[in-house]
């Protein structure tokens, strides 16, 4: 039995039944990261001493037979955007390189409080602005199926853990399709929930009203486990829903025959891989098998998803990043400095990458007077009508199905030159976070020996109907359950 | 309103955003700009005559607590990130100056 290999699910059954422990799991896992992670680079911080200690503390837990949730015991690894308390926590960022929190993300005491083992960070585009982990400031990222290509971004580091196997779960984070898209390059399961169900607390922000953080796993049933303790009402983010979280693995084995899924038939136009195509239209047909209907629908908008998405987000960073300023934590660049606009200007130009300083720039551009109707304020505009396409498109059927990115994973370099291009590889899943929505991203099938995904897209707070309907799937499908062949 | 972006321009919206930057920069950023934002021109074509902007999905308003004192992070703890401290405070050069 290799341990690593585990799911949450059958890992909690062994560590239950004492037939393993969570110092035996999370050894084995340690090892395998040590082992294979220098070829992937998924991990930017792998946290031995504190994944041993809280693993032992799990097996006290388990002993007792007290408080043992199905969390407990079980290692992850958390996108290193997201705050861990005395752990550093760079957003792959020379500006943040060294900054090590004074305090957790909410989704993290969440996830200590459940008994989880938290075995380090995870490798992402700095702040989260890319497509491919290749604007971390650290390294790049390998995809895992093939080491010359990308994992996809900017969870990339979250995503090829997971398929490596070098955590039993991660957490990604996804402004713009950030968990979905890697979790397609790489062959895993993971959710965009509703914008508002998990707290955003101790995130660092890139869109305060787009991010979302989202469990990555192997299959839909973890999946639902991990998102069901990390949502929920927080006072700390006013944006949390107030409305109980449901029992997401309630319904997984509820028959789907009868539901609806739309096909949005603006996705299918050209550009999509053949492979990518043929595999999406083979998952169309299981649900057909398994007595759903099928139905076209419309999301007229669609092609300005791209640059309602990406305006609104410069503008968002712009200010958001604005905390970067050197003088209260992180990088501070100050000799030679006059006054403290000097200090600014040289971290800032030291701290960040190209693809942060282009974002913030152009969303100073985008805010500034002249030029905030025509662009700020039309993206804004423009997103009420995206909300309004799935509102109606969704009003008809019960989810919408479709690719999670038109190409599977690309080679390591295709696209840094081209950062146009780059946003592109975005089209199938920035529209969901301006409208707020939830989707769930899973295996599909193989292009050329790499992993396609496809994504379910949901009514608001409704990630139940996504989990069954994923479910649904994985239990006439065996796509996610392959590995990489490391 | 397709407009190049000229290295004027971007100099002036690095400074609005406190960004150092050269003449190289400056150059290779004029260049990419353009063709992105000639990109989101492409938003003009869509009528959004009576369509009110969206900030945000959860139409909350103001949510609201009990404004109760609590105990927070230490003096002590907050300062550890700090670059610069003295006597309890962060430490910054001049802030009051020609700008």
């Amino acid at each position: 039995m290799q341990l690593h290999n585990l799911t949450i699910r059958e890992a909690h059954e062994l560590l239950t039944t004492k037939k393993i422990s969570s110092v035996e799991l999370t050894q084995a896992t340690l090892q395998r990261a040590h082992e294979i992670d220098p070829k992937i680079k998924s991990y930017v911080t792998i946290t031995d001493d504190v994944a041993l200690k809280q693993a032992k503390q799990a097996d006290e837990r388990i002993a007792k037979g007290e408080n043992v949730t199905p969390l407990t015991g079980i290692p992850f690894a958390a996108k290193d955007c997201i705050s861990t308390r005395d752990i550093r926590t760079t957003c792959s960022s020379k500006i943040l390189e060294d900054y090590v929190p004074q305090y957790n993300a909410t989704v993290i005491n969440k996830l200590a409080d459940a008994g989880a083992v938290l075995m380090g960070k995870n490798n992402m585009d700095e702040f989260g602005m890319g497509s491919s982990c290749e604007n971390s400031a650290f390294f790049n990222t390998h995809n895992p199926w093939d080491l010359d290509r990308v994992p996809g971004g900017s969870s990339g580091g979250s995503a090829a853990a997971m398929s490596a196997s070098l955590c039993s779960f991660s957490l990604g984070e996804d402004t713009g399709g950030s968990v979905r898209m890697p979790a397609g390059f790489c062959n895993v399961t993971g959710i965009k929930p509703t914008y508002g169900r998990v707290s955003r607390y101790g995130l660092i922000s890139l869109v305060s009203s787009f991010d979302c953080i989202g469990p990555m796993t192997r299959d839909v049933y973890d999946c639902a486990t991990v998102l069901e303790t990390i949502a929920g009402h927080d006072e700390h983010d006013s944006t949390t829903f107030n409305s109980p979280v449901p029992q997401y693995n309630q319904n997984l084995n509820k028959s789907v025959k009868g539901m609806t899924i739309g096909i949005p038939k603006e996705y299918f136009v050209s550009g999509m891989e053949a492979g990518v195509e043929s595999s999406i239209q083979e998952a169309i047909r299981t649900y057909e098998k398994l007595g759903m209907k099928i139905q076209e629908v419309s999301l007229p908008n669609t092609q300005y998803a791209l640059p309602v998405y990406y305006l609104l987000l410069f503008a968002e960073a712009s200010s958001n990043l604005a905390r970067f300023d050197g003088t209260r934590f992180g990088l501070s660049i100050s000799e030679n400095a006059k006054d403290v606009i000097d200090i600014y200007l040289q971290t800032r130009h030291e701290g960040f990458g190209d693809e942060v300083k282009r974002r913030i720039m152009l969303g100073a551009y985008a805010l500034s007077a002249g030029y905030y109707d025509a662009y700020y304020l039309k993206a804004q505009k423009v997103r009420t009508l995206l909300r309004r396409d799935f509102e109606t498109a969704l009003a008809s059927v019960d989810i919408l199905l479709a690719p999670t990115c038109p190409t599977t994973a690309f080679k390591l370099g295709e696209k840094t030159n081209d950062p146009l291009e780059m946003y592109l590889s975005d089209i199938y899943v920035v529209a969901t976070n301006p409208a707020g929505v939830p989707a769930l991203a899973l295996p599909c099938g193989f292009s050329k020996g790499l992993p396609v995904g496809m994504q379910l897209i949901g009514k608001h707070l409704d990630e139940q109907t996504l989990f069954q309907v994923g479910h649904a799937y994985q239990q006439e499908t065996d796509w996610h359950k392959r590995l990489p062949p490391l | 309103m397709s407009q190049k972006i000229d290295t004027d321009m971007v100099k002036h919206v690095a400074h609005l955003v406190r960004l150092g930057i050269s003449e190289d920069e400056a150059q290779k950023f004029s260049g990419q700009f353009s063709s992105i934002i000639d990109y989101f021109n492409m938003l003009n074509e869509v009528d959004t005559d009576n369509v009110p902007p969206a900030s945000d999905i959860t139409n909350n308003t103001n949510v609201l607590r009990e404004d109760v004192a609590k105990p927070s992070m230490s003096r002590e703890e907050f300062l550890k990130n700090a670059p610069q401290s003295e006597r309890g405070y962060i430490k910054v050069p001049t802030v009051l100056g020609e700008e």
